[in-house]
């Protein structure tokens, strides 16, 4: 890999760890506002280490629902990522250390970011890069939020929210330019997605996106 | 507080459990190529869909229109290749400015 690449490959993933810091910093004023100690979001994020089902986890708690629907809420959100550690599993690398290490790194955006590389050469680069990047900057903004609470004011005024859709939009249009068959698949998925989010807990409807690849159709001569 | 400590611990490992199925799968079970084909498509399935309930819906509800939006104007830039860079703070800046404008 050259160092211009090298630096691109920075460069974009820096804007990645930008808004993650941003919204650990808002996960942990959040827990800390709401009442639970410190320690709380800070060691949540470095063992569970995945956003959304911490939010959910902790929002569960806030609201009085119990560790129970907390851990199970969280985990149903996590389901995904058993599905991309399959699609980035010869990405991590090839010893044991890097496997184990690796896989609590495959996050929506290492594997987004992963997957728009052509190479496997720079897929691995960019997952570790990022990967490690945003471990780094997600639990540093967690602990500083749950340290200075909510000095930091309303986060929407920056629309840091529209940054990681916009960020899934880059990375994946190469897939979709490329193949008819993952575009209506995606799209099914999608409409499939939206289509159940007000009816079902969170984290089911991605999973159920994955009905949309009975478009993607086979190869193989019949 | 040690049911919070539970909680976390079922959560952490848990979602560890998720996370490895591909590693340890990989290089014992030989997938054949159809599959490989679907894990790689189905993982940009569940991007796009990701993508498209980040981008409308917040907390099982319509997410209002400044986040759309801005999506949006960055999926455009995108669209015209401009730099990735350039897609992330369009979109950011324009949900912004709408926000800033009253829009929700």
């Amino acid at each position: 890999m050259r160092t211009t690449e090298r630096t691109a490959l920075v460069r974009d993933s820096a804007l990645v760890w930008l808004a993650s810091g941003v919204v650990g910093l808002s996960f942990g004023a959040i827990a800390v506002t709401g009442g639970l100690p410190v320690w709380v979001p800070v060691v949540m994020s470095l063992m569970v280490y995945a956003g959304s089902a911490q939010f959910s986890a902790v929002g569960v708690l806030l609201a009085g629902g119990g560790p129970v629907a907390a851990a199970v809420t969280g985990l149903l959100l996590n389901t995904r990522t058993a599905a991309f550690s399959l699609a980035v599993a010869d990405v991590l690398g090839p010893g044991r250390v890097a496997r184990l290490l690796g896989a609590h790194l495959v996050t929506d955006e290492t594997v987004a970011f992963a997957l728009a590389q052509p190479d496997p050469a720079r897929r691995r680069a960019a997952f570790w890069v990022s990967g490690l990047g945003l471990f780094a900057v997600w639990n540093t903004g967690v602990l500083v939020g749950a340290l200075a609470g909510d000095a930091l004011g309303d986060t929407g005024t920056y629309g840091l929210d529209a940054a990681f859709p916009a960020v899934l939009v880059a990375l994946v249009l190469p897939a979709l330019r490329e193949s008819l068959a993952i575009r209506r698949s995606a799209l099914l998925g999608a409409a499939l997605a939206l289509a159940v989010t007000p009816a079902v807990p969170a984290g089911v409807p991605v999973l159920v996106a994955l009905a949309g690849l009975v478009l993607h159709g086979g190869r193989r001569p019949a | 507080m040690s049911a919070t400590v539970a909680m976390i611990l079922a959560l952490a490992v848990g979602t560890y459990a998720f996370r490895l199925v591909g590693p340890v799968l990989h290089g014992r079970v030989e997938l054949p190529e159809r599959v490989q084909e679907l894990l790689g498509a189905g993982a940009v399935v569940l991007l796009v869909a990701l993508l498209a309930t980040g981008a409308l819906t917040e907390g099982g509800g319509f997410a209002g229109w400044a986040r759309p939006a801005g999506v949006l104007v960055g999926a455009v830039l995108a669209w015209r290749k401009a730099p990735f860079v350039v897609v992330v703070l369009g979109a950011a800046a324009a949900t912004a400015v709408l926000r800033a404008a009253g829009v929700a």
